[in-house]
């Protein structure tokens, strides 16, 4: 189910601003990528990219090649509604449907795919992705109260099992633990290791620590220069960006001699 | 080095004074408080002014009623004509204000809905009187074909029933409609504009449609917002005169019936004071008085309802 992205001479735009320039990435099936760099590098964006979020922004557009398993996502005639049912994400903010109950929270995107769906199996689909969230023993006795009344943490762990439930091959996280105090932190890297098994996941962290924690292969992003479009610096397995990076400003930049 | 107690906290403690006002501060807050006071004044002042010559029209009968038995008959034939006439018209106007509230705030690209929105509010210019005009002019005759077709086709529906006439409840709803159709979709427009992004991109993220987008997170955190600007929008057409005036063709309070494509419809109570005032002396100006009484609690109440929704949808977030 999970499967591999492979990003060749990727160029992001937005209007006539090139904002990221030529993104090569192989992303492996089955691991955690982590992108680390600067506020404003492009981070984000190329995650976008990978799900073709960023098109929401009225002028973002791309050239180059991403494929998922080999399935071109910016090839003509691809519907980017299909593509994001295929790759979740979960973003900065939690952000649980207000108006929902926690049960209706995690089956929205169920529902969205028009599957009908039976009492039970939908029962089995809230309480499969709430298991697998790490939320269903705290929430189990109060699945039909609205999602808000969660606190923060538990708020983003909604929200992933939300994105899991609808078994997705890739899952994107967009600094997903920058809005948790330090246990709800711990309790969403615990997730990640444990959603390893069965996704690809890509997590953008603006905290080294964690993406030398729970990441296999980590992406360095910077800026050229002042005005420049953000490249990708370096991209190698975690522990050698953390302990020998090819780059000097790689070095610089975990090593805390940066800015 | 020192052991001294700092003499600093009885400074702190000590005063009951108070902080030094400023000119312009008192000035303004001067100025925004009588301001606020000289409305509720002017609200008031209205409200006893209908009271106090609006009462005596209680044991008001036949002639001085309008040829109706008594004054609750005489205005509650009305009240139902004004109601009847501003339901249809919301009716029409909501899922169009709905639509192209949707379209400015989500659909069009920026280029597009710029421009649209500001000539949905420039239909507000518009003054009443054109607007009646055109609705007697332009808009009844083409409409008649279709009544007629009504008429023959469904006249079992009580709704179609009756004598075809152009200048019909129908007619009047739709210039109505047309008229509120500014107000309901500017309060939407703001309404739906304010829907979180992080919701709308939770949605997305999902894979919604952007269909499915706007029923998944505009509507839901919407849905006080749009109940107070319909409610709102009903507030203006209710006391709408002009328009009504000029395409209703019924005569006095009309008649009671639900067919909404006959001249024999029930009047409403700003057309029926426009088009009686000015021959009304005596007894009969009392009656009229007591009419737009009427008129003004129920806008009111209609008002205070949209509001009410709107500020409690706002708590709830």
């Amino acid at each position: 189910m999970a499967k591999s992205i492979e990003v060749d001479n990727l160029d992001i735009y937005y209007g006539d601003f090139l904002a990221v320039e030529n993104v090569n990435v192989h992303i492996k099936a089955k691991s955690v990528t982590a992108f680390i760099g600067p506020s404003g590098c492009g981070k984000s964006t190329v995650l976008r990219s990978l799900n073709r979020m960023h098109e929401v922004i009225p002028g973002a557009r791309v050239s180059g090649n991403v494929r998922v398993d080999g399935q071109a996502l910016y090839a003509p005639g691809v519907d980017p509604v299909a593509v994001r049912r295929q790759i979740g994400m979960v973003f900065q903010r939690p952000n649980p449907f207000p108006t929902m109950s926690i049960y209706e929270n995690v089956l929205a995107g169920n529902r969205l795919n028009a599957k009908r769906m039976g009492k039970s199996e939908a029962d089995d689909i809230v309480e499969r992705s709430l298991r697998g969230a790490n939320l269903w023993n705290e929430v189990k006795d109060r699945l039909g109260k609205p999602g808000m009344g969660l606190s923060g943490g538990q708020q983003q762990r909604l929200c992933i099992a939300r994105a899991i439930a609808v078994e997705p091959e890739v899952l994107l996280m967009d600094e997903p633990c920058s809005a948790l105090d330090p246990i709800s932190t711990s309790a969403v890297e615990d997730l990640i290791h444990e959603l390893k098994s069965e996704y690809t996941i890509v997590i953008v962290t603006h905290n080294m620590q964690q993406a030398a924690r729970v990441s296999d292969d980590t992406g360095f992003f910077n800026l050229k220069a002042v005005g420049e479009p953000g490249q990708l610096v370096e991209f190698n397995p975690t522990t050698k960006v953390f302990s020998n990076p090819d780059n000097e400003a790689t070095e610089a930049y975990v090593s805390g001699r940066f800015g | 080095m020192s052991t001294t107690i700092d003499p600093e906290p009885e400074v702190e403690q000590a005063p009951q004074t108070k902080p030094p006002t400023r000119a312009g501060d008192a000035l303004f807050s001067g100025t925004a408080l009588g301001a606020g006071l000289l409305v509720i004044l002017f609200l008031a002042g209205v409200g006893a002014f209908l009271t106090i010559r609006g009462l005596p029209a209680l044991d008001a009968s036949g002639d001085s009623a309008y040829g109706e038995p008594n004054i609750w008959k005489f205005v509650g034939m009305l009240l139902v004509g004004t109601v009847y006439a501003s339901v249809i018209a919301m009716v029409i106007v909501t899922p169009l204000a709905i639509a192209l509230a949707l379209v400015i705030s989500h659909y069009a690209p920026k280029k597009l809905a710029k421009p649209v929105g500001y000539l949905v509010d420039l239909l507000a210019a518009v003054p009443s009187v054109v607007f009646g005009l055109w609705g007697l002019e332009v808009l009844a005759p083409r409409l008649l074909p279709l009544y007629k077709w009504l008429n023959e086709h469904a006249s079992w529906i009580p709704l179609f029933d009756g004598s075809v006439n152009q200048r019909s409840l129908l007619t009047a709803a739709i210039v109505l409609a047309l008229m509120a159709l500014p107000i309901v979709t500017a309060i939407l427009r703001e309404v739906f504009a304010q829907t979180p992004r992080a919701h709308e991109e939770a949605a997305l993220a999902l894979g919604a449609t952007r269909w499915e987008m706007v029923k998944l997170a505009v509507f839901p955190y919407a849905r006080s917002g749009m109940v107070a600007a319909v409610l709102l929008g009903l507030g203006r057409a209710l006391g709408e005169t002009m328009a009504v005036a000029m395409v209703l063709s019924a005569t006095g309070t009309g008649y009671l019936t639900a067919s909404i494509i006959t001249s024999e419809a029930p009047n409403t109570i700003a057309a029926f004071i426009a088009n009686y005032y000015a021959n009304a002396s005596g007894a009969k100006i009392n009656t009229l008085i007591f009419a737009g009484l009427a008129l003004f609690l129920l806008t009111f109440l209609v008002n205070f309802a949209g509001r009410w929704i709107a500020t409690r949808g706002q708590v709830k977030g």
